[in-house]
């Protein structure tokens, strides 16, 4: 394929999104946008009784790298634990992706944040406090800086 | 492939390059040096092209500046202008909020040097009032720059209202015509202008040349010291194969105009049509009547406008988004990511990347080209629109 400003990875995730669509009994719901650009990604999380991802989908508007992200980001949800995806960082889906255009990271960090939302509306709808994202979250950043 | 960002630049004609080769190999004299035989030979081709571009815009031989594009030619313009002595007691601009960036930008660094620079606002179309541009005009005038056609939305100004009003109130006109020249008449006659720049790549010449009409009354400073090439207003040693090049495109543009552009105008019609008929959150853009001949913008609500382009690419058919998203991909950082200012101008959300896309023709597009573009646009479409969490929201 000709070489565009996009690796043929994120073309290919582009031309061909996996995991494109809705849950209809998904347990877990995130829909983020980033008012800089207006792109929106909203990712369905579908988690079994004992914390694995069964399924994932998204719907995205966004650019070619925000599509390729959220197709990406699914690939890398399926089958992990909630400990798991929230190690999911936006640098993970990107070198995944082989790379992004620096303009374009933001695209992906969308996608991190969209598993965030979902997995915080995952635990609200389990009867837990969703700010056990955030704490995690706080938890793995500080694993990773030592 | 079908090439549709023409307003990007065209394909050069054949008959274009094949005029420019001799002056890139044999006839490698320097028009400064006619004194012997090959330096003449390259003043001489130098001067027809002149005629040329002077005769498809018409004006004078001695009124045609080249230079390397239609950004210098604009800068020329504005600055030449302003650095004059001639006008150092008018400090206003007036501009619209279309312009092109070499023509806005330029007159930001003016800001600096004590001018004030007013910026018409257009309607949805993309029009400027003239009633506005009347009002505006003050005794601190210095001039107006208003481009006769916008290459994003197409539409076309009234060059020659404008002109008038320009004329009645003794101010300088510029006139951006780089997206006009060789796809509608420009005449600086019938436009009532004073400056004009043109840019070869837009009409089947080669890239990185351009040229400057400078009426006789109007003086300039030259934006560079050096010798006395074009009259002094462009020194540095003429790009000659360039030239020869842009005059071509210039004589075939006069000769053959009125047979391409119909044919051009009759397929964007067409396009514009079945686009527009095919969904009805589909918005075209611009003026819909007074618009380039070929030229055919549109948004789509809930879709996002590189991702169409992408999509368009991927079927070999290649146009242009002015969507935030495609805008500036190379970027170093995403605050460089902003809408265009044109689409935010008429009226576009920019709340969201809007779905915005231009296809522009050329001379050289055929009916099945455009069957093309119709026939897949559909199954794009629906794809992006089956993947947008905004679509189900209908
Ligand atoms: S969609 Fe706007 S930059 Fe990614």
């Amino acid at each position: 394929m000709a070489k565009g400003p996009y690796s043929d990875k994120v073309m290919e995730h582009f031309m061909n999104p996996r995991n494109m669509g809705e849950i209809n009994d998904a347990n877990g719901v995130g829909e983020v946008g980033n008012p800089a650009c207006g792109d929106v990604m909203k990712l369905y999380l579908k988690i079994s009784d004992d914390g694995i991802v069964e399924d994932v989908k998204f719907k995205t508007f966004g650019c070619g790298a925000a599509i390729a992200s959220s197709s990406m980001a699914t690939e890398l949800l399926k089958g992990k634990t909630v400990e798991q995806i929230l190690e999911l960082t936006n640098n993970a889906i990107v070198e995944a992706l082989d790379g992004l255009p620096p303009a374009k990271i933001h695209c992906s960090v969308m996608a991190e944040e969209a598993i965030e939302a979902a997995l915080k509306d995952y635990y609200v709808r389990v009867g837990k406090d969703p700010k056990i994202v955030d704490e995690m979250k706080a938890k793995i950043k500080d694993k990773v800086k030592h | 492939m079908i090439y549709l960002d023409n307003v990007a630049g065209t394909k050069p004609d054949e008959r274009v390059v094949e005029k420019m080769i001799p002056f890139l190999k044999e006839k490698y004299g320097n028009p400064s040096a006619h004194f012997y035989p090959l330096g003449r030979e390259a003043f001489e081709a130098v001067n027809e092209a002149r005629e040329h571009v002077a005769n498809l815009i018409d004006a004078t031989p001695d009124e045609i500046v080249f230079t390397s594009c239609g950004t210098e030619s604009n800068n020329m313009a504005i600055k030449g202008l302003a650095l004059n002595d001639k006008y150092k007691n008018k400090k206003h601009i007036i501009i619209s909020e279309i312009e092109h960036f070499s023509v806005q930008n330029t007159c930001i660094k003016l800001l600096n040097e004590g001018y004030k620079i007013t910026k018409l606002k257009v309607d949805n179309n993309g029009q400027i009032n003239l009633d506005d541009l009347k009002k505006s005009i003050t005794d601190d005038t210095l001039l107006v720059s208003i481009m006769s056609a916008n290459p994003e939305i197409g539409t076309i100004q009234d060059s020659a209202a404008i002109g008038q009003i320009c004329k009645e109130k003794g101010v300088i006109y510029h006139v951006d015509a780089v997206a006009s020249v060789g796809h509608q008449k420009v005449s600086v006659k019938d436009f009532n202008c004073d400056l004009l720049s043109l840019a070869g790549q837009n009409f089947y010449g080669p890239r990185g040349t351009g040229a400057l009409y400078v009426n006789k009354e109007v003086k300039l400073t030259p934006l560079f010291d050096g010798g006395f090439q074009e009259n002094g207003y462009r020194s540095g040693s003429e790009n000659v194969a360039g030239i020869v090049g842009l005059g071509e495109a210039a004589r075939i543009a006069k000769a053959e105009m009125d047979t391409y552009v119909p044919r051009m105008q009759a397929l964007g019609k067409k396009l514009m049509a079945s686009l527009e008929g095919m969904f009805d959150f589909l918005h075209i853009t611009g003026d819909k009547s007074k618009r380039l001949p070929g030229h055919v913008s549109f948004w789509i609500e809930y879709i996002e406008g590189e991702s169409l382009l992408l999509w368009y690419s991927l079927n070999n058919i290649y146009g242009a988004s002015g969507s935030a998203c495609s805008s500036n991909i190379l970027a170093e950082d995403e605050d460089d990511l902003a809408a265009s200012h044109v689409l935010t101008a008429v009226g576009v959300p920019n709340d969201i990347c809007a779905g915005s896309m231009t296809f522009s023709m050329s001379k050289y597009i055929t009916e099945e080209d455009i069957d093309k573009v119709i026939e897949v646009t559909p199954t794009i479409v629906t794809r992006l629109c089956e993947m947008s969490p905004y679509y189900n929201k209908k």
